[in-house]
């Protein structure tokens, strides 16, 4: 796994650049994450961002978009908003957390 | 030297890719209208655009007073076992098994947080998927545009599908 310099820390990531180290992320980090991937950060994707990685500490997977807005309570029409395209992929990635596993 | 740019970030395909998926939906059993659900969502999801085309049988899955209530038969399905088990379900006695298979059914794709037909569909607009109605099975049927859900953007021709989702890869379920 390879590890690479963000926000001048040290990170593990996986091939494709998904965090793969929990305890390595900060917010200082999904700044710069946000960055790479053209998001400009606003409290509403904070929101999301808190609730991924509050609920991988209890479930250990990330959630889908889907119990994003089950239970995150962010609808689906606003995370292709904020996150544009790929909304659960995005999201993980500047909650440094895996790609979701669910189909739905 | 400070680098403050990740060296590796994923691909998530800024730029349009043009990649346009179609999926017919042609059958009205509970286990089939998934399939199509679950592939849509997925494709919604990778930021490409879906078009579902309900025919047929599919054509439950679009008609309001049907679409909660489709339902799965292990009748003529042998695929099909006792939970757990390699046992066949004995087809003499499936077809009266069809109201208990749907009820599991439901309870087990519940248990994994699947939506039911209504709100997969509901979903699958939000994502930005697009709804057709076939305009054969709708006359077939004797259903009008009122008796479908609301977001089905039209009831169109074969041929106008066709036109709608060319350079589409295509999918019938």
């Amino acid at each position: 796994m390879p590890v690479i310099e963000i926000a001048s820390k040290q990170v593990h990531v996986n091939d494709e650049g998904f965090m793969t180290e929990y305890e390595e992320w900060s917010e200082e980090i999904a700044r710069v994450l946000a960055q790479q991937i053209e998001v400009d950060l606003t409290e509403e994707h904070w929101k999301i961002i808190r609730f991924l990685r509050e609920d991988f500490k209890t479930e250990g997977e990330t959630a889908t978009s889907r119990r994003v807005q089950t239970v995150g309570g962010v609808p689906i029409k606003e995370q292709f908003v904020l996150f544009p395209k790929k909304p659960a992929k995005k999201m993980a990635y500047v909650a440094g957390l895996p790609k979701p596993k669910g189909c739905v | 030297m400070i680098n403050e740019t990740p060296a590796i970030v994923p691909k998530f395909g800024s730029e349009d890719s043009g990649r346009k998926l179609a999926i017919i939906c042609s059958k009205g059993n509970l286990d089939m209208a998934y399939p199509g659900l679950i592939l849509g969502n997925a494709a919604l999801g990778e930021g490409i655009e879906t078009h579902l085309f309900f025919t047929f049988w599919g054509f439950d899955m679009i008609i309001k007073s049907r679409a909660n209530n489709l339902q799965f038969s292990p009748s003529g399905n042998t695929a099909l076992h006792i939970p757990g088990t390699d046992m066949h379900i004995p087809q003499t006695v499936a077809p009266a098994m069809t109201g208990m298979a749907t009820s599991m059914l439901k309870k087990q794709l519940a248990a994994l947080d699947i939506p039911n037909v209504p709100d997969f569909l509901e979903q699958i607009v939000a994502s930005g998927g697009h709804l057709w109605a076939c305009r054969l099975s709708a006359d077939m049927n004797k259903v009008d545009e009122h008796e479908l859900r609301d977001d089905v953007e039209g009831i169109i021709s074969a041929s106008d599908f066709i036109e709608m989702t060319e350079g589409a890869q295509l999918l019938f379920i």
